[in-house]
């Protein structure tokens, strides 16, 4: 049991050093990636089925207890989020085979991925704050590796402006983790949940403080997440790299910083949901209306894709802020619907997690055989490739929020939440966000699918169509297979509220995260320790 | 550059840094040292020879490819911790095995630290002189 | 010691932030050093400045005894020196790379990717 929770961070540690040492043989070192990501799928499934039969799960390394050692807890959202990334990332890998050049591949381009993904889940699956900080840098250096490989001029611009802006959060972050150790004594965050708790019971007076800390935790991870007005970043950037770059970081970069903003203002910061939560919400809502309407003036495809990514975000974030209700209301069905605002905070998470990589696999291979990604040099897509033109349409209407595809469950149970609670203006911005993400998502299929191949078109040399097709299928199956993921995401939309739910009322609940740490007897009189106890 | 003094003095200079960098990563198992800073120190030993003679020079010195060294370093500490995880223990617990040594009371204590340590000191080691190559190949 | 030390981080971080403002490169990545640095005094200021013992396990017991120092705040900023390190060089080199890719080193001529 002990190494399920480990195995999600050692493996693809491991791997990465397996084909480290096989640096000189790339094709060897993708085969190796590809066992390695099936072997973690396999891992986050263990871990989400020990999880979901028996509860939180912890580990102290090297078997110092909390809040001394390093802690590592998997609950149910953390654990679907490793089992997500796992499929997601050898969708990837194989995609990868074909798209990334050799040039890229023999730079160390799957030791990256796997590098990135431990990272990744190492920031899901992590109890200590200043952890969660170490596996963010693992997780920034590698993306920002993956994102300069091949050297181009718009890769290094837009990669100035992802390190710089990262690094300025990461900063902030680090000084947050100061200020807090200083006020609290602790990093453990199951510790700090305590800690906060005591806090506020014994020394109101420290709350405003508490307030600020809150606050550049907020700054620090709504960078990382892409959060309104601190996106500036994404749609610099995410357009540079090889679309299965984009599609990695397109999944697994800002849910990160989603998932650790949720963890922190569920777990740690609930002193004050009146001020806190509510600009998360204003937040939300103006990130909601500002990347749509920033993706509905881009004119290429990936660039699209990118910029929607901001009004997603707003969607996740709008779960979280919604938990405000609860400074206003303590009622049987405010409880419950601040519930399933965060379960549909965790189900869009998941569902973005697949449809928004899949919109960009797909936009790779429209790039691989149109030549281009500027949407009015493409065309014909649809009469070319009807397959391709199906996935696509499939996830850019589960995007948009098309009933009965994951994105309308996901929105809908949102929606439902945010009319329980009465915030009606958030609700209307995201009904009318979903519309605008129809607008987009049809402008990319009128430009690139449905209308007749230009007549400039590279589709029409035959050389270049050889080139493009030979190795296509490794593009199209993980394509294929995600687009079946959300079609049965949709299908499935019961079971999986369940689940979701049950995570939600892990989070709202943190007794069960605290009880699953196991804390050292002794307690040191050190700072805040000794004034609790007199 | 091409310094006469700085080439000659890296002749002799070469082997005292490397031995006293492994002399700090072996200190550094009880008191002040460790692989980092032994690892630091072993990257200037090759940099020295990237600024006084060539970035080839300092790499055929080396032998080994970086990222295959940074590979077995990386490797070699993450699998001294999981010796603990084989035996029971949690992840990154430490083990070790009593090597007695005739002639002398105590025997030698061979830890899976040790072993974490030094793939720490390969890990520096490549990393630094990877940034250094890379500023220093124009 | 306490406010020797707050100005002095807060006029590493008035140094850092004015240096990122510039639209030189190199003094975009010195301004970031700054920055990260102030962030590490912040960490060992905010922890709090005392002098007790160091925090050894004396022979026979199994946790430090009396008035210890705490360890952990050295542990913290140690780790992001090295993590700071680390991010700091990869940047260098890449503001390099840039630079000789774009042939300028003022960042408002790196527009080509902005939306």
């Amino acid at each position: 049991m002990n190494w399920l929770i480990i195995s999600p961070i050692l493996l693809p540690l491991v791997l990465a050093c397996i084909m480290l040492l096989l640096w000189r043989h790339p094709v060897w070192q993708r085969w190796t990636a590809l066992g390695g990501m099936v072997a973690l799928v396999g891992c986050g499934a263990g871990l989400f089925g020990v999880v979901y039969v028996h509860g939180v799960q912890s580990e102290q390394l090297a078997g110092y207890g909390a809040p001394f050692g390093i802690t590592f807890v998997a609950d149910l959202f953390s654990s679907i989020m490793v089992l997500a990334s796992a499929i997601l990332g050898t969708a990837v890998t194989v995609y990868s085979m074909t798209n990334i050049e050799n040039r890229r591949e023999s730079f160390g381009y799957y030791p990256l991925l796997h590098l990135l993904l431990l990272g990744v889940c190492g920031a899901f699956l992590t109890g200590d704050v200043f952890n969660l900080f170490v596996f963010f840098e693992i997780m920034l250096m590698a993306s920002f590796v993956l994102l300069t490989l091949g050297g181009e001029r718009g890769q290094m611009e837009g990669a100035i402006k992802y390190v710089t802006l990262n690094l300025i959060s990461s900063a902030i972050f680090l000084a947050a983790v100061g200020i807090l150790y200083g006020m609290t004594g602790t990093l453990n965050m199951a510790d700090l949940s305590n800690q906060v708790v005591w806090i506020a019971e014994n020394r109101p007076e420290e709350l405003p403080l508490l307030t600020i800390l809150a606050m550049m935790f907020l700054i620090a991870f709504g960078v990382k997440a892409a959060m309104f007005p601190l996106f500036f970043w994404l749609p610099a950037s995410y357009h540079t790299p090889p679309p299965a770059v984009s599609a990695i970081f397109a999944a697994l970069l800002t849910k990160v910083g989603v998932y650790s903003m949720a963890r922190f203002f569920t777990l740690i910061f609930t002193h004050d949901v009146g001020t806190t939560h509510m600009i998360i919400l204003v937040l939300a809502g103006f990130g909601m209306i500002c990347g749509v309407l920033g993706a509905a003036a881009q004119n290429e495809f990936r660039r699209i894709l990118a910029f929607h990514s901001v009004s997603q975000i707003g969607y996740m974030l709008m779960g979280i802020g919604l938990i405000v209700m609860l400074a206003h209301r303590d009622d049987e069905i405010a409880h419950h619907a601040v519930q399933m605002g965060l379960a549909g905070t965790i189900i869009f998470v998941v569902h973005h997690l697949f449809v928004k990589p899949n919109l960009f696999l797909v936009s790779g291979v429209v790039e691989r055989i149109g030549g281009t990604g500027e949407l009015k040099k493409l065309g014909g897509f649809y009469k070319t490739e009807p397959l391709l033109a199906i996935m696509f349409l499939i996830s850019a209407l589960s995007l948009a929020g098309i009933p009965p595809l994951s994105g309308f469950w996901a929105k809908y149970i949102l929606v439902l939440a945010g009319l329980q609670l009465e915030q009606y203006f958030i609700v209307f911005i995201a009904l009318l966000t979903g519309l605008l993400t129809l607008y987009s998502m049809v402008k990319i299929w009128a430009a690139a699918f449905w209308t007749d191949v230009p007549d400039d078109s590279p589709v029409h040399n035959a050389a270049h169509m050889a080139h493009a097709k030979h190795g296509i299928r490794r593009m199209i199956y993980p394509i294929a297979v995600i687009a079946v993921i959300i079609v049965l995401f949709g299908v499935f939309a019961g079971p999986i509220f369940d689940v979701a739910m049950e995570a939600a009322a892990q989070m709202l609940d943190p007794s069960a995260y605290i009880e699953a740490v196991q804390f050292e007897e002794f307690s040191p009189t050190l700072g805040r320790g000794e004034e609790a106890d007199s | 550059m091409s310094s006469l003094i700085l080439r000659t003095a890296i002749r002799y200079l070469f082997p005292i840094i490397v031995l006293f960098s492994i002399f700090l990563l072996l200190r550094g198992h009880d008191e002040p040292g460790g692989g980092f800073i032994g690892g630091l120190l072993g990257a200037t030993a090759f940099a020295l020879f990237a600024i006084g003679y060539s970035v080839e020079t300092s790499r055929r010195m080396l032998r080994f490819e970086l990222h295959q060294l940074m590979g077995f370093g990386l490797l070699m500490a993450t699998l001294s911790g999981v010796v603990g995880l084989i035996l029971g223990e949690p992840f990154l617990s430490s083990a070790w095995i009593e090597i007695p040594i005739p002639g002398r009371p105590e025997p030698f204590k061979l830890a899976t630290y040790l072993f974490f340590d030094i793939g720490v000191y390969l890990v520096v080691l490549s990393i630094t002189l990877m940034i250094v190559y890379a500023l220093a190949e124009e | 010691m306490e406010l020797i030390l707050a100005i002095v981080i807060g006029a590493l971080y008035a140094a850092g932030l004015y240096l990122m403002m510039r639209r030189n490169l190199v003094k975009l990545i010195i301004g970031l050093v700054l920055l990260s640095q102030a962030a590490n005094l912040l960490i060992f200021t905010a922890a709090g400045l005392r002098s007790p013992n160091a925090p050894l396990i004396p022979p026979g017991e199994k946790y430090p005894v009396g008035d210890f120092a705490d360890p952990l705040p050295q542990a913290l900023i140690l780790t992001a020196i090295v993590i700071g390190f680390g991010v700091i060089a990869f940047t260098l080199v890449l503001f390099h790379r840039a630079y000789q890719s774009t042939g300028t080193d003022d960042l408002d001529q790196m527009k080509a990717t902005d939306t």
